[in-house]
């Protein structure tokens, strides 16, 4: 792999670039592989990426049906954050959010990792309760975060009205380090660190069926062919459930729209990431300039990759009401995506009923944050057949009524 | 924003008078159900990526609960009914084997 | 130089002139200008700067495709950045800044970039800027930022407002050019409602430009007539200054009306968002032009060859003395024939198709022109303006052969059909190699809630390019969209159109087809974020084969336009480097809205006050004139306390606590849920739906209740009351009236329809205050009436109804704060005068009303749960040390199978304790328990956490509860808690009620 540089630019700059090779090698499907992993966006990615890395198995496929980083990696407002309630989700998320900031340097790609801080408003009593409980835990669970009042939220964000008529902003739970990152960068990083360890990314593979004897797996079908393997990783977010029922099995997944929108680009008018969970909205700044919007889910099964304009209409009155200052910009785009919501709205990463087959999905609306700590988890539980950043989210602690809710302390899984 | 006709009022309501409620026909399972059936009841879903089976409730309407058949990957609506009933009624089924030959749902089909 | 004709512009009034300014500078145009069109006037070709490399920027449209000419507008409260020039109307006073640049327009720092435009491939950023680590946030990224961005940030308040129509038509037309007048003219003969929207402030669309024959007529007299003949039809709307925005499922639809943005001085909303419903959709949207792809193409004055001809036809403003035309197909020879018409030079005309042939180009060569066939444009030179073009063989790699003079280049590289609002809700398109478009696929079209299609296609925006079959069209889709909404009324024949006869278009995606690297790296594709040619293919070479991949790598087709001009030539580019087909390589998806649109219009009227709906009580008038310090809670706002004078918030609510304690306080309890339960079954299913006996309760007495949800989990508790043999009146938690109500429903429609239940939500019916401590029967029972009040006719947990005073009263003596305590329900209309009358009367009692905070301290007191305080949706009752609640006679109840999994039924669960810190002060909110150890990933393992944490002014110092592990059977025991500055606070494990413990106070 040629490593990138500001020097190996300048150095192709004289030579019109023809010098770079392909990111990711185009390979055909081997006749069988170590692992495969069905679902070439983030999470699929990251968890090749440190089977190879953290435990040297390398002969590994990543099946993608349609483009790599196509799914939701692509389609997300690029939060990144670990200001979690519960010990299970706070630790997977610090851990992502821990990798995220040597990923650039460990992938060789420049995934824009921006710990710029990250508020999230309290508008209620009862979110200033539940955003200081979270304080607390974080304090003990290693994630830095701070209770901070509303006139340094107005310093950190002074496009902020901070005494609107209906929810004047109380205060905010600060996570410093929290940010964003470039979202595509992070697949292509990914997916070109995975090539360069022998790793076949495979695209416009579409599996149709999972293969089995005896109860253990022993390969897939696919629009390529059959390719057998020893385990099978699934990693098909929003699919999940489709994907599941091949191998025969229900999950307790539904799947539901997430709405997002960007404004036009404007010069630099806001440093942080900020969410208003009362309110519904979320915003920060691209370093393009675009104000990135997220909001509510539909509360119905779509795999539309559309949503309906009402949750939009939401959204943006919240966010107007917050920072009225954006009334004037206009919306450039909007669009949706398919995500995975479990029955208390926290992921599953998990071994499956099937012997050899492992899941990772039902991360709702937060995903894309979770990438590198997801990926680290499930090459773990993979490699190892148990991950102590997995234990809790087993697939079957819902039989035991043992759930990881974080909507408790008025946080949505953003 | 989808509209869905209210089978109780005649309504084609907006979705914005609707409240969504999650997967139709579910069989409550209570004391003396085993885990499993529990869980199944409580959380395993049919999620499909197809014809699918759901309730709503005219929230913002008559506040009746009904159901509808509807294809998640398209949208089509196949039929309202109403929610008095452990399985879709006959018409609703034909609708939607008219538009989706082979469909099956749970053990519906 | 460009400049203002003489006897043209068929929108300006030459008679009235505006003045606005540019950058400072005073300029004047004419009603019915663009703010493009008087620019150019004012010979300002220089409109802007790229958004990479700063690089100069002219119009290069005339229309909604603009991505150049982009304007800060405006000041203050008016203030809009990314206002295109080419679809602003000017009027008197307004002010435009051009953006993107430092410190001026023409001479701009960030222009730089341009020298190293090499040294910034597609993509660059993710190959460099990593080392060292912290320079990305504090240097790299800082620098990126503040050359990025287009526009200023607004700064101050919108002064504008905004409003929403709702529209349910049968046929919706989106674009009123002749095909869309065509269609809402057939539509509208046949009998359906019409909306018919047209995003210019013209109708028309390109045909009266062209000037074709319609009907015998020129196309401008025909667009008169039928635009007379639709506002005749009463069952026809048509709006000016409205885009179709979007298209979503269902037929549901979005217009954005622009109402004074041209004129400010008119009244009234700026923005109007119309959210319509409609059976069909017409989208007669028409096409824009193509730029070409050659070396120089972005310099200012290489413009869209139609616009050229619409600011000379329009506006009577030529772009340059000397304009080189550039084309693959016959339309662009009209251009050069408008201008040379207009006097003004045409030097040639560069047509890459080696031997075409036609009436347009005939008479090109008859009017004197030089038509060079097979040629190309090698390179375009000139700074911020066309200085000349070289020429070459487009068949070669681009030796100049001959280099012409000129200060305009009019390019034309075809048309695309504008398919976006067909696609938005999934209508599928189709390459038609003939015509080398995409165009809508007939077959794939978006369907609706019935599965049929609800989106028709017409015009050129279905592909019909010639006036003729565009005008035909229109009328067809009108009659078959109002015929499928059930309207065929007979109506007149469909128009018909005539064409000058037009050679076939040759796809030309690079010029020459053999250029150079050098060459392809100067080829612009994308002109606002400064793609080119070799940028997509050093995408290709990298593997970023997928058209997805390639716009996010290369940002082609991301920028304000989204590609309107960019995409095709981009994708045509990508396919040949991929050696594919353009149609296998496929289209990006195309989102709403079609082009921007204000925030403000989608917030519409919701700002400010109206941004939610408040909910009142008969006495938060009294409340909020009586020092009230609200909260939100639900749609509500309660006060939390009542501050007087020279108080602070704190001293108000250890008063309030104090005077309820020792003399009598009110509390306006109206929030609270009160749900009718009616019916001959309403016990049996009481009985579910709580987790205790309600069915046993006696007529005349009240019981506390908890419900579960079905996982188990506590989800609400109050007081339920026992009206008559088959009436409940169950209390909610404020704010949970309308999800328990919900809630009882569902039960009831959807698993129990069987039983015979009535719920009636009666909770806006109800004033209900509560009259608590120790003086408060002595204050009620000064109001008179014509009950006995006393503890032995009206004992603790029992109600009775009748008059207190000159009210019909509900009175229930139960109690949240340990006091004696009566809770008063009167009709809602009497609220207020009740509530008058208490304060009153309760003057020499010492009456004070009390908020939310001294409820919850007085509740904490005596040990009180607080559903969202010590239940958070994981807790459930046996955690609160509630199993008397839970009726173990009972076969079934919510919850209750729930109970029974390993981990509800885990001994190991944390429990309610009361909690004492050994130094008497109070608890951090949210503070855990901890324990010793961490556990595997290195997280403090803890042993319990707070609930509710106040300082207690009845006994002077902190009390909480809290969930601890195994906490009952702990009594005494002294634990640590931590406080966020990483240090501890020890706290006694204790009984939770810390007050009256035998109840004595609130049962006498």
């Amino acid at each position: 792999m040629k490593r990138y540089s500001a020097f190996a630019v300048a150095r192709e700059a004289m030579r019109q670039h023809k010098g770079w090779d392909r990111a990711w090698a185009k390979r055909a499907p081997k006749k069988k592989y170590d692992v495969i992993i069905v679902g070439a966006g983030g999470h699929g990615l990251a968890t090749a990426y440190y089977l190879g890395k953290n435990f040297g198995i390398t002969n590994v496929a990543v099946l993608e049906k349609g483009w790599l980083g196509g799914g939701n990696t692509g389609r997300n407002t690029t939060i990144i954050r670990s200001n979690y309630l519960q010990d299970p989700s706070a630790a997977i998320y610090e851990k992502a959010r821990s990798l995220y900031e040597t990923m650039s340097q460990d992938l060789n790609y420049n995934v824009m990792f921006s710990p710029r801080g990250l508020i999230m408003l309290a508008q209620t009593q009862h979110e200033v309760r539940g955003y200081q409980r979270t304080a607390q835990a974080n304090a003990l669970q290693g994630v830095q975060t701070e209770w901070i009042g509303p006139q340094r939220v107005k310093e950190l964000c002074p496009i902020m009205n901070i005494s609107g008529p209906r929810y004047p902003v109380l205060g905010g739970l600060y996570q410093e380090r929290g940010g964003t990152a470039r979202h595509d960068a992070v697949a292509w990083g990914y997916a070109r660190a995975c090539s360069d360890m022998g790793m076949d990314i495979i695209q416009q593979c579409e599996v149709t069926g999972v293969r089995q004897q005896n109860g253990k797996v022993v390969g897939v079908d696919t629009s390529q062919g059959a390719i057998d393997c020893d385990k099978l990783g699934m990693v098909v977010a929003g699919h999940a459930g489709v994907m599941a029922k091949m191998a025969g099995f229900r999950l307790p997944i539904e799947s539901v729209a997430l709405q997002a929108l960007v404004s036009e680009p404007i010069k630099p008018c806001m440093d942080v990431v900020v969410m208003a969970n009362t309110v519904h909205g979320y915003m920060s700044q691209s370093d393009k300039g675009e104000m990135v919007i997220g909001g509510g889910t539909d509360g119905f099964n779509n795999y539309t990759q559309r949503g309906s304009f009402h949750h939009i209409e939401e959204t943006v009155r919240a966010l107007v009401e917050t920072f009225p200052m954006i009334s004037r910009l206009k919306m450039l785009r909007q669009w949706g995506g398919i995500v995975d919501v479990t029955g208390d709205r926290s992921p599953i990463l998990s071994k499956t009923p099937v012997d050899g087959v492992f899941v990772n999905c039902g991360w709702g609306t937060g995903g894309f944050k979770a990438i590198p700590g997801s990926g680290w988890a499930m090459a773990e539980l993979m490699a190892k057949g148990q991950s102590p950043l997995t234990d809790e989210f087993s697939m079957y602690r819902f039989r035991e009524g043992k759930f990881i809710d974080e909507s408790v302390a008025a946080g949505v899984a953003h | 924003m989808l509209t869905l006709h209210c089978p109780y009022c005649g309504v084609d309501a907006d979705e914005t008078d609707l409240h969504a409620g999650g997967e139709a026909h579910l069989k409550r399972a209570s004391t003396g159900s085993s885990d499993d059936a529990f869980e199944d009841y409580l959380f395993m879903r049919e999620n499909p990526k197809g014809v699918h089976f759901e309730r709503w409730r005219h929230a913002y309407g008559c506040g009746k609960w009904f159901l509808a058949a509807r294809c998640t990957a398209t949208l089509q609506v196949f039929g309202t009914y109403r929610a008095q009933t452990h399985e879709p009624p006959q018409d609703i089924k034909d609708a939607i084997s008219a538009q989706r030959p082979g469909w099956s749902w749970g053990n519906f089909r | 130089m460009s400049t203002r004709l003489t006897g043209m512009g068929r929108l300006i009034n030459k008679g009235k002139a505006v003045e606005f300014s540019f950058n400072g500078k005073n300029l004047r145009g004419f009603e019915g200008d663009t703010l493009a069109s008087a620019l150019l006037a004012n010979d300002q070709m220089l409109m802007g700067r790229s958004f990479k490399y700063h690089r100069p920027r002219g119009v290069v449209g005339a229309g909604a495709e603009e991505p150049n000419a982009l304007v800060n507008l405006g000041e203050g409260g008016q203030f809009e950045p990314n206002q295109r020039a080419t679809t602003t109307e000017v009027f008197d006073g307004l002010q435009a800044q051009s953006q993107n640049h430092w410190p001026s327009l023409e001479y701009d720092v960030g222009a730089i970039n341009t020298a190293f435009a090499r040294f910034l491939p597609a993509g660059f950023y993710y190959k460099m800027f990593m080392y060292p680590r912290a320079f990305w946030k504090h240097v790299y990224e800082p620098v990126i930022r503040k050359s990025a961005g287009l526009g200023r940030a607004p700064k101050d308040r919108d002064a504008s407002t905004y409003e929403h129509f709702h529209a349910h038509v049968d046929v919706l037309v989106v674009g009123g050019g002749i095909a869309g007048l065509a269609a809402a003219h057939a539509a509208g003969e046949a009998g359906a409602r019409v909306l018919l929207m047209e995003q210019t402030a013209d109708w028309g669309g390109r045909a009266v430009v062209d000037a074709p024959m319609i009907d015998g007529i020129p196309a401008e007299d025909w667009v008169k007539n039928t635009v007379q003949a639709i506002e005749n039809m009463s069952n026809v709307d048509m709006r000016l200054r409205c885009m179709g925005a979007g298209v979503y499922d269902h037929g549901y639809a979005l217009g954005y009306e622009r109402l004074t943005d041209h004129a400010p001085e008119i009244e009234g909303p700026r923005h109007r968002l119309w959210r319509i419903r409609a059976k069909q959709i017409i989208t007669a949207t028409g096409a824009i032009e193509r730029p070409l792809s050659f070396a120089g193409n972005d310099i200012p004055g290489v413009t869209l060859a139609a616009a050229v001809r619409d600011y000379v036809v329009n506006y009577g403003v030529s772009m340059g003395d000397r304009t080189v035309v550039v084309t693959n197909n016959d339309d662009a020879y009209r251009t050069a024939l408008v201008l040379k018409k207009a006097g003004l030079d045409i030097p040639a005309i560069i047509d890459a198709r080696p031997d075409a042939e036609g009436p347009l180009i005939d008479e090109a060569r008859a009017l004197g022109i030089r038509v060079e066939q097979g040629k190309a444009i090698a390179k375009v030179k000139g700074g911020k303006r066309v200085k000349s073009v070289g020429i070459c063989a487009q068949a070669g790699e681009g030796a100049v052969l001959e280099e012409i003079a000129c200060d305009c280049v009019a390019m034309s590289g075809g048309w695309s059909p504008v398919v976006h609002l067909w696609s938005h809700c999934g209508g599928k398109l189709i390459w038609d190699a003939d015509q080398v478009m995409f165009r809508p696929d007939h077959e794939k079209p978006p369907t609706g809630a019935d599965g049929q299609p609800f989106v028709i296609t017409a015009g050129t925006a279905n592909g019909h390019l010639f006036t003729a079959e565009a005008v035909s069209d229109g009328w067809a889709a009108g009659r078959a969209a109002a015929k499928v909404a059930g309207h065929s009324k007979r109506g007149s024949q469909s128009p018909l159109g005539e064409d000058a006869e037009e050679g076939p278009i040759s796809p030309v995606w690079l010029m020459p087809q053999g250029a150079s690297h050098e060459l392809r790296s100067k080829a612009w594709l994308d002109f606002q974020n400064d793609v080119k040619v070799s940028d997509v293919q050093l995408a290709a070479q990298e593997g970023f084969e997928s058209v997805e991949h390639t716009k996010r790598y290369t940002t082609l087709g991301m920028a304000t336009d989204q590609g309107k001009l960019s995409n095709i030539n981009g994708l045509a580019i990508l396919s040949q480097s991929l050696n594919a087909d353009i149609p296998n390589v496929g289209t990006t998806t195309f989102r709403p809205p079609y082009t921007p649109i204000s925030m403000g219009a989608i917030t519409g009227a919701a700002r400010d006050d109206l941004f939610l709906p408040v909910r009142k009580t008969p006495v938060s008038a009294w409340s909020n004139a009586n020092g009230a310090d609200n909260e939100p809670v639900g749609q509500w706002r309660r006060p939390y306390t009542y501050v007087r004078e020279g108080e602070s918030v704190h001293d108000a609510v250890n008063r309030e606590v104090k005077n309820a304690r020792e003399n009598v306080g009110l509390l306006d309890a109206s929030t609270l849920g009160k749900l009718i339960v009616k019916g001959p079954d309403a016990g049996k299913f009481l009985d579910l739906m709580y987790t205790n006996m309600t069915s046993t309760l006696p007529v005349g007495k009240c019981r506390y209740g908890l419900m579960c949800s079905e996982n188990g989990f506590l989800m609400d508790d109050g007081v339920v009351v026992r009206m008559d043999d088959d009436t409940w009146l169950c209390h909610t938690t404020t704010g949970g009236a309308e999800r328990i109500h919900a809630h009882m429903e569902d039960w009831l429609q959807c698993e129990w329809w069987d039983m015979q239940v009535y719920v009636a939500n009666v909770t806006e019916q109800y004033a209900q205050i509560a009259v608590v401590g120790p003086k408060a029967r002595k204050l009620l029972q000064k109001l008179g009436g014509d009950m006995d009040l006393s503890a032995e006719a009206l004992p603790f947990m029992q109600w009775k109804a009748g008059r207190i005073g000159e009210f019909d009263a509900r009175v229930f003596r139960i109690s949240f704060s340990g006091e004696l305590s009566y809770e008063v329900a009167v009709p809602a209309g009497q609220g207020a005068a009740f509530w008058d009358s208490l304060i009153a009367a309760g003057e020499e009692f010492g009456v004070m009303p009390y908020g939310t905070e001294a409820l919850h301290i007085m509740r904490a007191e005596k040990g009180f749960i607080m559903i969202g305080d010590e239940t958070d949706g994981t807790v459930i009752p046996q955690d609160l040390n509630l199993n008397w609640a839970l009726s173990k006679k009972k076969e079934d109840y919510l919850g209750k199978r729930a109970h029974l999994r390993s981990h509800m039924a885990d001994p190991n669960r944390w429990k309610l304790v009361g909690l004492e810190t050994v130094d008497g002060s109070v608890l951090p909110d949210g503070a855990y328990a901890i324990a010793t150890g961490e556990n595997a990933n290195g997280q403090r393992n803890t042993q319990g956490r707070v609930t509710s944490t106040y300082y207690s002014p009845t006994l002077d110092r902190g009390i909480a509860m809290g969930l601890v592990h195994k906490g009952p059977d702990r009594m005494g025991e002294v634990i640590e808690f931590n406080k966020v500055d990483g240090t501890t606070i020890a706290a006694k494990i204790v009984d939770p009620v810390f007050y009256d413990k035998e109840g004595a106070k609130q049962n006498v």
